[in-house]
């Protein structure tokens, strides 16, 4: 018996974007969705620094520690630690803002995601895509036989795409200064990243694949060769001057146009 | 000082937007297996040298099928972010994404509209190639999904009706 695949796509404004679930398991029952929404909505209450009363709002302004918010804030912290570490301090949740309060938004997000990917799972989800304000996490396929495709946005041409990447089980996240303006800034020269127009990682972990994203985007091209040395990420970048950069491992999940085999790359 | 900021996230004040929800109905007709198989992609593994202008030419795959859509024009939904309204139409046709047209844009493109006259040209083939490719979803820099690409995505959602 042939499977063939229904389609339910849900999206959400959660987060200050929009979330997007598209499930493809017929036996899996429109509640679990729901309830994968629930906690992307409990997760942005807690984590939110637009609402006062959010866990994260209250523990900046010191009236709540760590350990008398819920688990999940501990979590998230240690995250961002780890993060800390591995950038050198290029992401930093503790002194990201000007205003110095405590911003863990780098990888909540992300995080959230493969947590609410994990609700689905364990109720018998196998084939689903996440889209977090263009944060992509894929698992399984659209239909029997076909792989995800994922197009990866051109930074300056708002109709077009750079490129597009194909994979079963895949995170992909991208970084730019083209939606919010020049928002990712080196603080160590206090400029904004203006040698990379985008930064696209992909990978097994989206809160991962987000966090590099972000963090070799501010570093800038010197970040493309730093991001293509985590394991198992693979980095796309699109330069100032309009080259487009990729690892090998990135190169493996092109996939070319469907009239033509030319470069998928700038001169 | 090891808690020096290098990344400072600016804080911007996040356009408050309307909260929407929508579903296609769960019994969405049945889709037809696709006709060929697709390269399935293996996760990535690590590869520390990106290359420059060398990457291997993809494998042109002229019959992979993709996902298909119903021909006609699509108006995406209206989305907002703190610098404006964006909203697309998509253009389907022989069951493929033919063109993209936006139909609002925020005023903050023009800062970008003055990158790409230098940018552009030298991707300009590439892209037109990518466009026509059959995308599932679209992947870019926070906000483009809020805006630009949850646009695209919802008129989509129309052409898989």
């Amino acid at each position: 018996m042939l499977e063939t695949a229904v389609r339910r796509i849900r999206v959400e404004h959660i987060m200050g974007t929009a979330i997007s679930i598209d499930l493809r398991d017929a036996e899996v029952e429109d509640d679990v969705v729901a309830t994968a929404f629930e906690w992307l909505r409990q997760v942005d209450a807690c984590f939110s620094l637009y609402k006062p009363q959010s866990e994260i709002s209250r523990l900046g302004r010191g009236e709540l520690t760590v350990e008398e918010c819920r688990a999940e804030v501990g979590e998230v912290l240690s995250l961002c630690e780890e993060l800390r570490e591995e950038t050198q301090g290029v992401f930093n949740a503790w002194s990201c803002r000007s205003d110095g309060r405590l911003d863990p938004s780098g990888v909540v997000k992300g995080w959230a995601v493969e947590r609410a990917a994990g609700i689905l799972e364990r109720a018998g989800g196998r084939n689903f895509c996440f889209n977090a304000g263009g944060d992509v996490l894929i698992r399984g396929e659209p239909e029997p036989g076909r792989a995800w495709r994922i197009g990866i946005r051109h930074p300056n041409d708002i109709g077009a795409l750079a490129a597009v990447v194909h994979g079963n089980d895949l995170a992909v996240a991208t970084s730019g200064a083209y939606e919010r303006g020049d928002h990712i800034v080196d603080a160590r020269t206090g400029v904004p990243s203006r040698t990379l127009l985008s930064l696209t990682m992909a990978g097994p972990s989206l809160t991962m694949a987000d966090a590099y994203a972000t963090a070799g985007f501010a570093m800038g091209t010197a970040g493309v060769e730093w991001v293509a040395g985590r394991p198992s990420y693979a980095p796309f970048a699109v330069t100032t001057s309009g080259r487009v950069r990729y690892s090998d491992a990135f190169a493996d999940l092109l996939v070319s146009g469907d009239t033509s085999g030319s470069q998928l790359v700038g001169r | 000082m090891p808690t020096r900021a290098a990344v400072a996230i600016v804080a911007t004040a996040i356009a408050v937007v309307l909260l929407f929800s929508f579903k296609t109905p769960a019994q969405a007709r049945p889709r037809t297996p696709a006709a060929d198989v697709s390269q399935a992609s293996p996760t990535p593994s690590a590869s520390p040298s990106p290359s420059e202008s060398s990457a291997p030419t993809p494998t042109p795959t002229p019959t992979n099928p993709g996902p298909t859509y119903k021909d006609g024009q699509y108006t995406g939904q209206v989305f907002q972010n703190q610098f404006g309204d964006t909203q697309v139409k998509v253009t389907i046709s022989g069951g493929r994404i033919t063109d993209v047209q936006a139909l609002q844009l925020p005023y903050d493109r023009q800062r970008s509209a003055e990158i790409s006259q230098y940018a552009a040209p030298q991707l300009h083939d590439e892209v037109l190639q990518a466009q026509s490719a059959q995308i599932d979803t679209l992947s870019g820099a926070t906000y483009t999904t809020d805006s630009y690409a949850q646009s695209v995505q919802s008129a989509l959602d129309k052409a898989h009706a």
